[in-house]
């Protein structure tokens, strides 16, 4: 039973990791990872692409009580393979194609067969936003401020 | 008797078309394209998304370029868009914590866990014209430096650990959270529904405000605990899923304002605080913000209320520019009827009052008008 457990949370963890990540690879990113799929799959729309607005949340005072910080566009679509897998994609912005092709992905690793290419296209981008991510804070620790301080002679 | 006046079509469709070709402007000008307005006037296309309350960099750019770099018109354009399109949820409350870390100043404490990171900041330029922008020369690119890989503790949490600050606001048992696209609003308004107008609300009324507080309008001895802009992932419950998928990032700035208070019957001294969140780059609107929070939370600290900035009702209800704005310029439309029935009576009224005085009727300019 546990172990069933713990084969969920690792399926649900991967998941996650892999929309999130599919959620900021880039049109091109996901073209050429759609290219590389062979053969294409039969894939029918379920819901969307459709653009809509998530209302952002922040809160009080940082860690406190939510409050509604103002809204974001989102696109998302709902895909389902052929085989009868659903795939769900969702991403800031406008672009629907993007969130077709996330929903698409998200079907696609649900295939042993399809598996290693998607895995493949979700490693490519999340190294990318690794090394975006550590260019960043790169340069922003170049602008951290190194105190000195001028000690008066005691003599 | 009412008549209706009918016309002026061919001119306001020959106005719009004189307003694109200006908006153009010299053909010979290469035009200006979305992505150059994201990537180089990106703080201008921060105000449009704060004050539209809308986050989306591409149609802020759009807004900016299709209001001739009018900010509150960008801003309304964008408001109007917003209303087109379906609300798919809530997202899970940002987590400013776990910021990726862009800029990070405290004005308390000089040594604070992460350190001060300057960023790509105004402060400390001289601002003198740089006449090298003129043309466009080649830019360097920045220096690295190796990056602590620590996260970047809160202000607030250091002073929490001594008792000595409020903790952050906590609203009571079972409140949701108040969402003005939703609910008109009703004084008095809970904290959340403040923070979230002052979110959206007009820079420059906000900036005033906040001003006023520290020449002695409502004092609230502020000091900047922390300010910091940094990416934060949203997040968003997929019910058929039954867990939160991110959806990417988006860039906030957060101003945590920390406030002498001498306590009260209910409240032991110690510091309070005022907060700011701001879609994008926007220091001076998440300061104001947070000057603006604290002087609101007056009556919950038993202050007298004296100023502008601690009345809820006028703040809250004077601080969104597209409402503003919609009201002060609709006294350009025709008014041709109204003005008419007050000039008539200021005629019987000036009649009346000359016939009491013995003056004598001039009309000269009279039916000038008519």
């Amino acid at each position: 039973m546990d172990a069933i457990k713990q084969n969920t949370g690792m399926a649900v963890n991967g998941r996650k990791r892999a929309m999130g990540l599919l959620a900021r690879a880039s049109a091109a990113e996901l073209q050429a990872g759609w290219q590389a799929i062979e053969p294409k799959p039969e894939v029918h729309p379920v819901r969307g692409p459709e653009t809509g607005l998530v209302m952002v949340r922040g809160r009080v005072g940082g860690g406190g009580d939510p409050f509604n910080l103002g809204e974001a566009t989102v696109s998302r679509a709902t895909v389902r393979l052929a085989s009868g897998e659903i795939g769900h994609g969702q991403l800031l912005g406008n672009d629907r194609e993007k969130a077709r092709l996330a929903a698409i992905f998200d079907a696609l690793q649900q295939r042993p067969e399809h598996r290693a290419a998607v895995d493949h296209l979700i490693d490519a981008v999340e190294s990318r936003i690794e090394a975006e991510d550590r260019k960043h804070a790169e340069q922003t620790a170049a602008t951290r401020v190194d105190f000195f301080t001028m000690v008066r002679g005691d003599n | 008797m009412y008549v209706a006046v009918k016309g002026g079509e061919a001119a306001i469709a020959n106005a719009h078309q004189l307003l694109a070709d200006r908006r153009r402007g010299d053909r010979s000008l290469p035009a200006i394209s979305i992505d150059q307005i994201v990537a180089q006037l990106g703080l201008a296309v921060d105000r449009v998304m704060a004050e539209a309350s809308l986050y989306d960099r591409e149609l802020a750019a759009l807004a900016v370029r299709q209001a001739r770099g009018d900010m509150i018109e960008a801003i309304f354009i964008l408001r109007a868009y917003r209303t087109t399109l379906p609300r798919f949820g809530m997202s899970v409350p940002v987590d400013t914590a776990k910021m990726k870390i862009e800029r990070r100043i405290s004005a308390t404490y000089k040594d604070l866990p992460g350190g001060q990171l300057l960023g790509p900041t105004f402060d400390y330029t001289h601002r003198l014209l740089d006449p090298s922008l003129l043309t466009d020369e080649p830019v360097a690119e920045p220096l690295r430096r190796r990056a602590d890989e620590s996260s970047m503790m809160r202000v607030s949490d250091i002073l929490a650990g001594e008792g000595l600050i409020e903790g952050d606001g906590q609203m009571p048992e079972d409140h949701v959270p108040g969402d003005l696209t939703r609910e008109p609003l009703e004084f008095p308004l809970n904290r959340d529904l403040r923070l979230q107008a002052l979110a959206r609300g007009d820079e420059g009324f906000l900036l005033a405000l906040a001003y006023s507080t520290q020449r002695g309008y409502a004092r609230t001895h502020p000091f900047v605990g922390e300010v910091r802009i940094g990416e934060v992932e949203v997040e968003l419950d997929i019910p058929e899923l039954g867990f939160a998928v991110s959806l990417g990032p988006i860039q906030v700035t957060e101003c945590q304002m920390v406030n002498q208070f001498q306590g009260s019957t209910k409240n032991p001294p110690q510091f309070t605080r005022g907060y700011g969140l701001v879609f994008g780059q926007s220091e001076r609107k998440a300061m104001a913000m947070s000057l603006v929070d604290r002087a609101l939370r007056a009556e919950e600290f038993g202050e007298d209320i004296v100023a502008p900035a601690q009345d809820e009702e006028f703040v809250i209800s004077h601080s969104d520019n597209v409402q503003a704005t919609g009201f002060v310029e609709h006294l350009k439309l025709p008014h041709y009827v109204d003005f008419q029935a007050e000039l008539d009576l200021v005629r019987r009224m000036r009649a009346e009052h000359d016939a009491r005085n013995g003056i004598e009727k001039n009309d000269t300019i009279r039916d000038a008008a008519e």
